[in-house]
């Protein structure tokens, strides 16, 4: 909120009213900001279930039998690593290198897409292996956790696509940078997430 | 399911005409009367040409003003199916004896008492509280419009997408009979094979994520649109417990929405989050669906405390004694609220430990609420009272909700819990806060603002009368459940044995009867004032208010203020009228506004659409809807074009309307 000096001096009568427009700042930014702690919530839920569902094994594989951490290394890397690309094109961005900030954008684009690809060969060799979502408490768990996630990361792609689209179209407009803005909250609130999914429901899971 | 080829199967799921309930007279005569009453109304607007003017001034609208009367008027609908199902479970509970079984088998039964609660919950109040939300908060805090006026009407069309799966469930096919919250395993698909349950989650999806929406909205209206001046020390009541409502859903819908979720897996994909048997946990799912559940209430009623504060200080001529305790008891209860979901299942078996620890945060609640009491009650405290039919709603609600609130406090106690848990004392507790605090404050606060949107006030016999009909309804209705309860009686039965019980029940279907007639005193209350509104009209400020939206004319011009306020006590309006503040007819400048736009209806439809498809198993439109759902919204994205201007004439010809005076004399007693 921006204060206001409201000066009284006992001569002068008080104004009721504004004869400028006033027009808030950064609106957008704190709801979108609000949207995703609202997320968080959702996977504090998630999460939630993880540690009370994450050893009901139900005579099925447990984590350490089908969660692959050599895999899980690789993408781990590649999604911190697209993080740090997203924050190089918001330093373009600063710098109005359009074409830059374009080419750092596909690139953390690109680097999500084989995160999202490598965690669907994950699951499709789980599920081939019969340790799909349906066969115990603790892979469903896992499974929606880790597809919640993944899906994100999707839709963050999708809306990364149509930016760029935009971006290329329109130029840095004011519209454009408070949406890059929005985007790289989504981004590295994503990365944030993925920490707690990589170091709670693999290196926890595979140890208890 | 009858047999028939794949390509049918394909083209409409699980849907077919047995899927209609034909067999069911009450449905049907239900439908009839629906249909008869819709095409009545489609009938006349068509009549009166009067599509186009809908469309673009209301439904495609995002005005704050026009969008809150479109809450009230869809959550009025709303109450009507909502009270319908109550006065069948009372009347079945009050013939259900020994040999008689009643009109309604246990089946149906089961149906009408999740779909009261469900319905009475997510589409009445809330969307009351939305609306008088929407209504007043930007004109409390002198501002133009909510932070996301697009969001504002894609909540709304949300909410009513999701109301309308609720409604199909009545006519096709069955809903859910898993009670409001839909316990598993009762809600999972072994034992709700129908789509019913299905009908429950999706209704809730679609509404839940508008509430959200709306939430984050009003977090940053009210954090970001304050008129300049207006600490946040300054605000009025009604917006500081509007802000704390906004904050708890936007902490808690999440949390139904995962939930609903995680059930929605269960059922569709074969997981095993609340199932009996793979590991599955059922008290995980009433654990979460009561960390939403419980902050709800409270969700519920805190914009309401604001609603009674606003009448008490109007009505009595004072400012709101102890303004900053009713703040921090505001905030109090809102953290207090998360920390007790457990009191609703104590019986779990979770230890003492646990238990105390709930029992403890559940009665320190009514530390802040007396404290918010004392503060309504010390405000009349030589005021000279005005017993206007908003302040008749907001005394019986300080003897009716002070009641509800003490056997709240006997429920908290664990051991007495183990005895009332789903009892009828329970069913009594809970109505008397509901109706007590939120519906009797929806009923002040219709009273207090409505002559603001429409220029003219309610009639205030037929208020007076509604407002009667309704306190001593209620505890005609409520007293002998309270007796049941203690007596041992269950909830939920659709049949009982021990006829020395019946009498109670009878008591209580006549009390519901009352409430009916209060139901029907209001909408007469309408339809008078509306006819009289000559005699009834009135200027900006009826009441002689204290806050901001009396500053503007009745009703408000689209912007609202031609000159934003400034602001320098609490009382703002008081204060400007204090110091001999005249109000200025020249020197207007433009004004920047949102444009209107469909993207809100189309999104929301195709939810709609997406729902039913998923409810019926029918993948093709479900894949179809979800993608045109997508691409509908990017389409919307690449609209930069959505803001337009109301000229400096257009606002001096408002300011000069005839809105700022009564249009007849001698309107107001």
């Amino acid at each position: 909120m921006n204060t206001i000096a409201i000066d009284r001096s006992p001569s002068e009568p008080r104004q009721f009213l504004c004869r400028e427009e006033e027009h808030p700042r950064n609106g957008t930014l704190l709801g979108f900001w609000l949207y995703l702690m609202s997320d968080c919530f959702i996977f504090a839920a998630l999460f939630a279930c993880n540690a009370v569902l994450g050893t009901n094994y139900a005579g099925g594989p447990s984590a350490r039998d089908v969660l692959d951490l050599h895999g899980l290394a690789v993408n781990t890397a590649l999604l911190l690593v697209s993080s740090v690309t997203f924050g190089f094109a918001m330093l373009e961005m600063a710098r109005r290198r359009n074409r830059a900030m374009l080419g750092w954008l596909a690139v953390s684009g690109v680097l999500a897409a084989v995160f999202v690809g490598l965690e669907i060969h994950e699951f499709v060799g789980m599920i081939a292996e019969g340790a799909g979502p349906d066969r115990s408490a603790f892979l469903s768990s896992f499974f929606t956790l880790v597809g919640t996630h993944g899906l994100h990361v999707t839709v963050g792609i999708l809306w990364l696509i149509v930016l760029m689209v935009q971006l290329a179209r329109h130029g840095l407009t004011e519209a454009n940078r408070r949406r890059l803005y929005c985007l790289s909250m989504f981004w590295h609130f994503l990365d944030l997430v993925w920490v707690g999914v990589f170091s709670y429901v693999y290196l926890v899971g595979v140890l208890r | 399911m009858p047999d028939r080829s794949a390509f049918w199967n394909f083209l409409l799921g699980r849907l077919s005409l047995s899927s209609l309930p034909l067999h069911n007279s009450i449905v049907v005569g239900t439908f009839i009367v629906v249909a008869i009453g819709g095409a009545a109304v489609l009938g006349l607007v068509t009549w009166h040409r009067k599509w186009g003017y809908l469309w673009r001034e209301w439904f495609t609208s995002v005005d704050h003003k026009k969008l809150g009367i479109m809450y009230m008027i869809f959550a009025t609908v709303m109450l009507f199916r909502g009270f319908a199902d109550a006065i069948m479970m009372r009347s079945q509970q009050a013939i259900a004896f020994g040999s008689n079984m009643g009109y309604l088998p246990p089946h149906h039964y089961d149906q009408i008492f999740t779909a009261h609660g469900a319905i009475m919950i997510f589409f009445v109040a809330m969307a009351y509280i939305v609306g008088l939300m929407n209504f007043a908060v930007p004109l409390q805090i002198g501002a133009r419009d909510v932070a996301f006026p697009f969001l504002n009407n894609f909540s709304f069309w949300l909410t009513v997408s999701g109301g309308m799966l609720f409604m199909a469930s009545l006519f096709i096919g069955d809903f859910s009979h898993a009670g409001w919250l839909g316990y598993p395993p009762v809600s999972e698909l072994q034992q709700s094979p129908g789509p019913g349950v299905d009908y429950y989650i999706w209704g809730l999806q679609l509404s839940g994520l508008g509430t959200l929406l709306t939430g984050i909205n009003f977090v940053v209206t009210i954090i970001k649109l304050r008129a300049p001046g207006m600490t946040l020390m300054k605000m009025p009541m009604f917006t500081w417990t509007s802000l704390a409502t906004s904050g708890l859903i936007v902490v808690t819908f999440p949390i139904l929405t995962a939930t609903l979720f995680l059930l929605s897996l269960d059922r569709y994909i074969g997981t095993h989050f609340f199932t009996n048997g793979f590991g599955g946990n059922v008290m995980m799912y009433i654990n979460l669906i009561w960390i939403w559940g419980h902050p709800e209430v409270y969700i519920l009623i805190l914009p309401l405390f604001g609603v009674y504060s606003e009448i008490v200080s109007t009505f009595s001529g004072k400012r709101l004694f102890g303004y900053s305790s009713m703040v921090y008891a505001t905030v109090s209860i809102m953290i207090l609220s998360y920390l007790v979901w457990l009191h609703h299942f104590f019986t779990m078996g979770s230890g003492a430990d646990v238990n105390s620890f709930f029992a403890l945060t559940t009665m320190m609640i009514s530390i802040p609420t007396g404290v918010k009491i004392f503060n309504w009650l010390f405000t009349m405290y030589r005021g000279r009272v005005n017993f206007d039919v908003p302040m008749l709603w907001t005394m019986g609600f300080l003897l009716t909700f002070t009641i509800g609130g003490m056997t709240g406090v006997m429920l908290s106690v664990a051991p007495a819990d183990f005895l009332l848990h789903n009892s009828l004392f329970l069913v009594a507790h809970f109505h008397n806060v509901i109706i007590g605090g939120v519906v009797f404050g929806v009923f002040a606060g219709i009273n207090y603002w409505f002559p603001k949107a429409f220029g003219f006030r309610l009639d205030p016999f037929w208020g007076k009368l509604s407002f009667w009909f309704w306190q001593i309804g209620f505890w005609v209705a409520f007293g002998p459940l309270y007796v049941l309860g203690l007596m041992g009686v269950t909830r939920r039965l659709s049949h009982f044995t021990d006829p020395s019980l019946q009498i109670w029940f009878i008591i209580a279907a006549f009390g519901a009867f009352l409430i009916l007639l209060g139901i029907a005193a209001f909408v007469i209350q309408i339809v008078v004032s509306i006819r009289r509104r000559e005699a009834l009209a009135v200027g900006n400020d009826p009441w002689g208010g204290r806050t901001l939206e009396w500053a503007a004319s009745s009703p408000p011009p689209p912007y609202n203020f031609a000159f934003i306020p400034r602001v320098h006590e609490r009382d703002t309006w008081t204060d400007m009228k204090e110091s001999g503040y005249q109000r200025p007819l020249q020197g207007f400048n433009d004004i920047h506004m949102p444009k209107s736009t469909a993207a809100g209806m189309v999104l929301s439809g195709l939810g709609f659409v997406f729902g039913f498809a998923m409810v019926w198993y029918i993948w093709w439109l479900a894949a179809l809807s979800f993608v045109a759902l997508i691409v509908a919204a990017i389409v919307h994205t690449f609209n930069y074009d959505r803001d337009g201007h109301i000229s400096a004439d257009e606002v001096s010809e408002f300011e000069h309307s005839g809105n700022w005076e009564p249009k007849a004399r001698g309107a107001i007693a």
